[in-house]
């Protein structure tokens, strides 16, 4: 087999054109194929790839402050492998690493680039298979169309797939369910958003529900396993980004029912245990959980009292944006909403292919609904609506030091601070204490930065624009500069905005002591 | 050309192993902060996008001087007009930025469909009226801080071969306003006219390290007429045929042919100036070839090492242990060397042994006046045999990616991230101490917690 010779693929049928980044929301398809691989014990992935696309590896290696080798190898792409082909590397680099390290598989994986070769890595995989001791699989996801996100939740499924279709031909499926009641929890990876903690949290709620975990995945699971998934009598699927096409695939295969209500929030963990009773007690289990979910509510979880609290009467009828992923954007804006009586002005999510879904959970909580992965769009209608704080990702983090908003981060793209080294789960009883605390203090540290600024506590950035993106054509003359930093840092930001809005309704491009002075009395600046 | 001849002294080998090191397109993150007049546009995928977000931890927050023309699949399969697209975008960057310059950065995408990034520029360059400066800075042909010699390379052909008028002589003179803030004049006033040849260096460094280059050599007499990359595009420095030219990092072999092939200068082959010793041979090496005799240079070199010594004592007779990473390795193995520890590995993604020859001499000179054992040059190592080798070895320090530190150190082996060194202020006579600083730091935080009994964190037997 030789290489397609450099050059354009097929046109397919995508029209999207070529445009100016600065920020992603979700990764490329790799890095999910790449973390579900990584996340299996035993289990290495072989990248063809250029040299300089095996950085899964530091990131893994730095956030996780992972101990062990990354189990990720790129087979690399360079010139001599645009000439003559990459068969023989690949090959050679599969065949290797089974030697070098047994695993019990191995999942080959191009990146968005090497894809463009278009090789035949399939038969790459068919001709290592042969020498390889253990198993070989192409990653099956097209890396052009899908992010990371998708590109896991399918990695995950074919993974599954493949090892309980091997074990019934094998003869080796065991179906008969677990004698007590039992749970497959899915979903949880490496480099997911607090995953770590979460599981704990779920393991631990499980646990006082009388239920059994059969299997999580993919994270510290052996592929061996997975054939025992059919054993368990429902699976739970926390997240909606990862394991639902697992999910789907095991109730269609093996009549598995699922839920994939997020516990996230009194109200939705107890939806979440109430949905699991029924499940069960359609098996013939006669569970009653209500009892547990009232003296949760009402006397474990803090977060319950929180909402009755003075402190939290403060914060009625305050805006709030949210922004993130499906899973933490849709519960977060629930719990706001309902649980605190906190106006949500603006629900946002980045996962625009799963879009519907979005809108259908979090319309009746909230003002507004953004579904976009433009990270300026999101910035603007920030600026625009001026939330008293925000929740998002690390990026809105951003946007609201420069607009002076406070941001509590509850979404991936993962950051160190999201491997904190204290227990920080999102999920479960726990996990509403902590989002009771982050709410607590997102808006309060506001409060206390604006004192901070009354009493020149600490240096100020200044905001150019109402928008965030770079349209900024005003000029402020040094005088009238002056005079706005004269004014108190906590309306400093909208003073500035206003003089703005002033100037550019009028066609001025230059605000001198005049227009600022005109703006105040106009608009009350 | 003066450049050395090859050593012979020294073990070469090419492993051509999977090794990891960072993509060269990372250049950008010191770059475009280098040059503040400048607007970097990476013309690549999704993973180039996500490399630069994550990986350079350089979060593209502020909106910064740079950003990606993400391809998506229509570019890819050529049913977009590449121009058309390319003005779209660059008419954007104009609007909102307004740069001097805007360099295009191919990547591994833009070769493989071979989008002809060159035969666009000056097109679009005439029509929009920003120059627009080509680096393919991909990752199939390059590694890491080779990305920066790309971009110089480019840069080279942009400098102007002649000044033209009096006011933009003014403005090209900003190096001479850069030397000369907050001192007298009589100090730092240009010595009427220059006694040699005009000198221009290359190599992208922190303003105050060029500073402080700058007048080491006018120490010595030796002026500097000017450095590729200057703080802005606008002051590229003038280059004329026969200008003699150095370079300060070793991974710029393409920006140093360029320089004397395509602007027929003629390269000072040098060591570097990292640690007080390649400082010392620089500033003598470019001397020399001016024929002017440098003075106290001895007893400049002795006074550093003196001042390190307390860092010399927590290394001499340890060895390190080079993976290879950001092409700096040689050099930072020699003055390592000279410090009194022992180097078993280098390993280096590339290895130029005609621009590296000068330091590859010192390398070669230094072992043999320590008295220890050459070092085993690995080109395109392999890590996974790397790993066997230092299980073997144990060496007291691995200078490794960031990949492999935190697995290694949970073995009980201290590492310290090659990045750091890239990132670090590491050039010129006074920042050897910050090399140590690195250097040590691992070593100086073991001996905090010695007594605590964690060196290995990880249960099974280890496998490095
Ligand atoms: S190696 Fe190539 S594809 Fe990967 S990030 Fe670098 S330029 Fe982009
Ligand atoms: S000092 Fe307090 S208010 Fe100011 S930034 Fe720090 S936490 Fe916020």
């Amino acid at each position: 087999m030789q290489a397609k010779k450099s050059g354009r693929i097929q046109p397919t049928g995508g029209r999207d054109s070529m445009k100016l980044a600065y920020w992603m929301y979700a990764g490329p398809a790799h890095i999910g194929t790449l973390r579900i691989a990584s996340s299996f014990k035993n289990v290495h992935a072989i990248m063809h790839a250029p040299l300089g696309d095996d950085y899964f590896n530091v990131m893994r290696s730095m956030l996780e402050r992972e101990r062990d080798f990354t189990p990720v190898t790129a087979s690399v792409v360079d010139r001599n492998v645009l000439a003559r082909g990459s068969q023989e590397k690949v090959v050679d680099n599969i065949t290797r690493k089974d030697r070098e390290e047994s695993p019990d598989l191995i999942v080959l994986t191009p990146t968005c680039t090497s894809s463009i070769l278009q090789e035949d890595l399939q038969n790459f995989v068919d001709r290592a298979q042969l020498d390889a001791r253990g198993d070989v699989l192409l990653a099956d996801v097209n890396h052009y169309r899908v992010n990371e996100l998708q590109a896991g939740d399918r990695t995950l499924q074919q993974i599954v797939q493949f090892y309980l279709e091997k074990a019934r031909k094998k003869g080796d499926l065991p179906t008969e369910k677990t004698a007590k009641p039992s749970v497959n929890i899915i979903g949880i990876s490496t480099l997911g958003f607090h995953n770590q903690h979460d599981c704990t949290e779920l393991k631990r709620l499980m646990s006082d529900l009388g239920i059994e975990v059969n299997e999580v995945i993919p994270e510290g699971a052996s592929v061996h396993n997975l054939k025992n998934l059919p054993q368990a009598w429902f699976n739970l699927v926390p997240y909606r980004e990862l394991g639902l096409m697992t999910a789907q695939y095991l109730e269609q295969e093996f009549g598995m029912p699922c839920v994939d209500i997020t516990p996230m929030g009194v109200v939705e963990t107890a939806r979440c245990i109430r949905k699991i009773q029924q499940l069960l007690n359609a098996q013939g289990a006669g569970v009653d959980y209500e009892e547990y979910i009232d003296h949760q509510t009402r006397h474990v979880s803090q977060a319950a009292w929180f909402s009755r609290s003075i402190d939290c009467q403060n914060l009625t009828g305050k805006k709030a944006v949210v922004f993130g992923d499906n899973t933490h954007a849709a519960a977060m804006t629930k719990i706001l909403a309902r649980e605190m009586g906190i106006h949500v002005v603006l629900a946002g999510t980045y996962c625009k292919y799963d879009a519907d879904w979005f809108k259908a959970q979090v319309s009746e909580y909230c003002d507004e609904v953004l579904i976009s992965d433009d990270n300026g769009a999101i910035g603007d209608a920030i600026a625009r609506l001026e939330p008293a704080a925000i929740f998002g990702t690390q990026m809105e983090r951003h946007i609201g030091k420069r607009l002076n908003i406070p941001c509590g981060v509850i979404a991936a793209p993962i950051h160190i601070q999201n491997f904190p080294i204290g227990y920080r789960p999102f999920l479960g009883y726990e996990g509403t204490n902590q989002v009771a605390d982050l709410v607590y203090n997102s808006f309060t540290l506001g409060m206390e930065d604006h004192l901070l600024e009354i009493f020149g506590g600490h240096d100020t950035k200044e905001v150019i624009t109402k928008g965030m993106s770079a349209d900024s054509d005003l000029n402020w003359t040094k005088e009238a500069q002056a005079t706005l930093n004269q004014v108190p840092g906590f309306v400093r930001g909208k003073v500035k905005r206003n003089t703005e809005k002033f100037a550019r309704e009028r066609g001025l491009s230059e605000i001198s002591l005049e227009v600022f002075y005109a703006a105040k009395e106009a608009v009350g600046a | 050309m003066t450049v050395a001849q090859e050593p012979t002294g020294l073990n070469f080998d090419c492993e051509t192993g999977n090794y990891h090191t960072f993509c060269p397109i990372s250049c950008v993150a010191w770059l475009y902060q280098k040059i503040e007049d400048s607007f970097f546009l990476v013309i690549g995928t999704k993973t180039c996008g996500y490399f630069l977000q994550n990986a350079m931890g350089v979060m593209i927050f502020a909106e910064p001087r740079y950003a990606m023309a993400e391809l998506e699949e229509g570019d890819i399969s050529a049913q977009l007009n590449d121009y058309e697209e390319l003005k779209r975008l660059c008419l954007q960057i104009k609007r909102d930025r307004n740069p001097s310059v805007i360099v295009w950065i191919g990547t591994c995408t833009t070769e493989i469909i071979k989008m002809d990034l060159e035969g666009l520029a000056p097109k679009l360059e005439a029509e929009i009226g920003i120059p627009i400066v080509t680096a393919r800075a991909n990752g199939l042909d390059y590694a890491f801080t080779q990305g920066e010699d790309t971009v110089l390379a480019a840069m080279a052909h942009r400098c102007p071969s002649k000044v033209t008028s009096e006011a933009e002589k003014e403005e090209r003179n900003a190096i001479q306003k850069l030397l000369t803030f907050g001192r007298k004049a009589e100090e730092t006033a240009p010595t009427s006219e220059p006694k040699h040849p005009p000198l221009v260096l290359f190599g992208s460094l922190p303003d105050p390290v060029v500073t402080n280059l700058t007048l080491e050599l006018k120490k010595q007499g030796v002026e500097v007429s000017g450095w590729l990359p200057a703080k802005r595009y606008t002051e590229l420095p003038v280059i004329e045929e026969g200008y003699y030219v150095a370079g300060v990092n070793p991974f710029l072999s393409r920006t140093a042919t360029t320089l004397m092939r395509r602007r027929k200068c003629k390269l000072i082959g040098a060591p570097f100036p990292i640690g007080p010793d390649g400082t010392r041979a620089w500033i003598e090496k470019i001397c020399s070839v001016f024929g002017i005799e440098p003075q106290g240079l001895a007893e400049r070199e002795a006074k550093i090492w003196e001042s390190l010594e307390d860092y010399l004592q927590l290394i001499r007779g340890k060895s390190v242990f080079f993976m290879g990473d950001n092409l700096l390795e040689i050099s930072l193995a020699r003055f390592l060397i000279r410090c009194g520890m022992t180097v078993p590995e280098i390993g280096i993604p590339y290895m130029d042994k005609r621009y590296q020859a000068a330091e590859l001499a010192l390398l070669e000179k230094t072992c043999q006046e320590m008295g220890v054992s050459t070092p085993n040059i690995v080109e395109k190592p392999d890590n996974y045999n790397q790993l066997q080798r230092i299980k073997a070895i144990q060496p007291d320090l691995v200078i490794t990616g960031m990949a492999h530190a935190n697995p290694l150190e949970a073995r009980g082996i201290n590492t310290k991230w090659s990045v750091e060194f890239t990132f670090a202020q590491i050039h010129g006579f006074s920042n050897a101490r910050d090399i140590l600083e690195l250097v040590t730091r691992p070593l100086r935080r073991n001996n905090s917690l010695k007594d605590l009994g964690w060196e290995k964190l990880v249960q099974e037997e280890a496998t490095v």
